[in-house]
């Protein structure tokens, strides 16, 4: 009960905040087949959102389109005030303001750990070597991977080369992070050192959208829990109500699935 | 763990007469064909060693010196000059080697890998040392340098400017068409397709014989392109066409996730194949990028077709002329040692290349 209200309260400042994230009647086809019907989506600064459903729903396309790896047809994506066009100069804008962590990681296999968290800083931000040297130190100091920085990362664990996909990405400053599974390709024992990380980063304000099926993280973390199914959004709510009282079928089946494993 | 930490692998006895059993003699076949491969040995080896060593000429001054049964090496000392460098007049000689030591001493710092302004460096060499070289050769005049028009250029100078700005030239070019046969744009990719299909269609020997024979056709009459120019872009087009498609191999390994990671942190498309791809991409490739190139260096003899004497032509001229008439092997065999010698250079370069940059990723 007193975590329902401390989630209303969180719900309630956000009303005063800015739209981070707007989408409206998105659409999307891949040829015919249509993998997102409609989708309406507002994030606000500073949310926390969890997006699970199960394989080939679209969450990862959903995500994708929010950065513009992958196009929509119909509809507005509107992201921290610059709308998503063909418009080459607003896709960089939006790009340098959103962070995107993969489930493969996608680290640079030639450049050093370093190296992979100052490339954009310098190349697309013309930020002076030695500055983004400096900064990207103090992120991988805050993932905990600092003494690694000169290593390459075929050297490390799948665990390290996640953190430090996470403070690649959160060298641009970005204002919203975008997550696709960032532990689905992990061992076991790996998850929770990644998890903390983004738990931590939760806990600074970052606005998140995170594609996840660790429920633990979505009870601990997630302002809003969206359940995704062939394309739609099915169903959205704060976690408690969403873990304690899912309204449609769907999603109790779905959770039925998830949780019993 | 049985084995405790302090137990050191078994160390193997390399035993001799074990080793011939095992690799030789392991069954009658074996040893029937290791018996007759060491006939051949013995037979040959001797022989070809006598003629080019033991029983050769080295001394002497004219084919009156020379030894029967053996080499006569005396023939390439007395012709050493024009093999290097053709006609190229012997009182400015001394451009060609000033040409080929600035060349070298220039590019030393590239091979450091600690200095700080390597980049830096690189760009400026690659921009400033074919100027620098075309100066000392060509003279043109510019600070009292005499020209030595091109027709005069020969032997292995020839051969190595042909090669070098083959491969300086084809390789971007062959980047970027490789890059426009997957680009998004279908205009691009149309155009880079029929380039690179049409190149690889043709002969190099007919394409520098369309350069020479139908080029001037097609152009004013006052206007002609040096035979040498004419040459270099036949060369580059070709063996850019060969190249790109060495690349688009390379550029089909890099997982979508390598891209899809450059866009995401806001590199441009530029930017994410310059950082990013390509350098991923061309080290894959580097096996077959010095093939094409080492490929490249020996079709250079074939500019003969348009009337350029490379080192080939050079050797062979040697060998045809009176004085000398009769020591063909001589010539031959020592043209076959120097392309040899940079052939294999090349070879030997890209695989401690490729060692290299395994060895700096660890992977
Ligand atoms: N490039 C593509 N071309 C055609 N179809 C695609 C493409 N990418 C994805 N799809 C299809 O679109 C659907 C949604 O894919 P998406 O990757 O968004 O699913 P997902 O919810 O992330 O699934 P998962 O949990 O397996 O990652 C799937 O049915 C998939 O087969
Ligand atoms: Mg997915």
């Amino acid at each position: 009960m007193e975590l329902m209200e401390e989630t209303l309260t969180r719900l309630e400042s956000h009303k005063t905040q800015e739209v981070m994230i707007l989408m409206e009647h998105v659409n999307k086809w891949y040829h015919d087949f249509h993998v997102l019907k409609d989708i309406d989506l507002t994030v606000m600064a500073g949310e926390r959102i969890v997006i699970c459903g199960p394989s080939g729903s679209g969450k990862s396309t959903l995500i994708r389109c929010i950065n513009r790896l992958e196009a929509h047809q119909r509809g507005r994506i509107v992201v921290d005030g610059i709308e998503l066009t063909e418009d080459v100069k607003a896709i960089d804008a939006i790009r340098r303001e959103v962070g995107m962590v993969f489930q493969h990681f996608n680290l640079f296999p030639h450049l050093t750990v370093l190296e992979n968290c100052t490339l954009a800083p310098i190349w697309v931000k013309k930020m002076p070597k030695k500055e983004a040297e400096a900064l990207a130190l103090q992120y991988l100091q805050r993932v905990r991977i600092a003494d690694q920085a000169h290593k390459y990362p075929g050297q490390l664990s799948g665990g390290q080369q996640q953190r430090v996909a996470i403070a690649r990405a959160l060298c641009m400053k970005p204002k919203i992070m975008l997550f696709d599974e960032p532990t689905s390709a992990l061992d076991p024992e790996m998850v929770k050192e990644v998890l903390d990380t983004m738990i931590e980063l939760a806990a600074e304000g970052m606005t998140m959208l995170c594609v996840t099926h660790e429920m633990g993280f979505a009870r601990t973390v997630a302002d809003r829990v969206i359940f995704m199914d062939r394309g739609e959004i099915v169903e959205q709510a704060p976690p408690e109500e969403f873990f304690l009282h899912p309204k449609e079928e769907r999603t109790r089946r779905f959770l039925g699935q998830i949780l019993h494993h | 763990m049985s084995s405790s930490p302090s137990l050191r692998p078994p160390v193997v006895r390399v035993d001799a007469l074990r080793w011939l059993r095992e690799n030789l003699f392991s069954g009658p076949i074996n040893t029937a064909l290791t018996l007759v491969a060491l006939y051949l040995l013995w037979r040959f080896v001797p022989p070809v060693l006598g003629w080019l060593f033991f029983d050769a000429t080295w001394q002497g001054s004219s084919r009156a010196d020379c030894h029967p049964g053996g080499a006569c090496w005396i023939f390439i000392g007395q012709r050493f000059g024009q093999f290097l460098y053709g006609f190229y007049p012997a009182e400015e000689r001394w451009r060609v080697n000033l040409a080929a030591l600035s060349i070298i001493l220039l590019a030393v710092p590239l091979f450091f890998s600690r200095l700080p302004q390597r980049r830096r460096w690189a760009i400026g060499y690659f921009l400033f040392t074919p100027v620098l070289v075309w100066w000392l050769l060509y003279g043109a005049g510019i600070l009292g340098l005499p020209t030595v028009s091109t027709d005069q250029w020969g032997g292995l100078m020839l051969t190595l400017v042909i090669a070098a700005v083959g491969i300086a030239g084809a390789l971007p070019l062959g980047i970027l068409l490789a890059l426009g046969r997957r680009s998004q744009l279908p205009a691009i990719k149309i155009v880079c397709i029929t380039f690179i299909e049409f190149w690889r269609g043709v002969p190099l020997i007919t394409v520098l014989f369309m350069s020479s024979v139908m080029l001037p056709l097609f152009l004013p009459e006052q206007m002609s392109i040096d035979k040498l120019v004419r040459a270099l872009i036949a060369v580059i087009l070709f063996e850019a066409a060969y190249l790109a498609e060495v690349v688009r191999g390379g550029l089909q390994a890099i997982p979508k996730g390598q891209y899809e990671a450059a866009h995401a942190l806001g590199l441009s498309y530029w930017q994410s194949m310059g950082l990013v791809i390509l350098p991923q991409a061309l080290r894959l490739v580097i096996p077959g990028i010095v093939n094409t190139f080492i490929a490249l260096f020996k079709d250079t003899s074939l500019v003969i077709i348009i009337g350029l004497a490379d080192f080939f032509t050079t050797v062979h001229r040697a060998t045809v002329a009176p004085e000398w008439l009769g020591f063909s092997t001589e010539g031959y065999v020592f043209a076959a040692f120097v392309y040899f010698l940079f052939c294999f250079g090349m070879s030997r370069y890209s695989i401690a290349l490729e060692k290299r940059l395994a060895r700096s990723e660890k992977r």
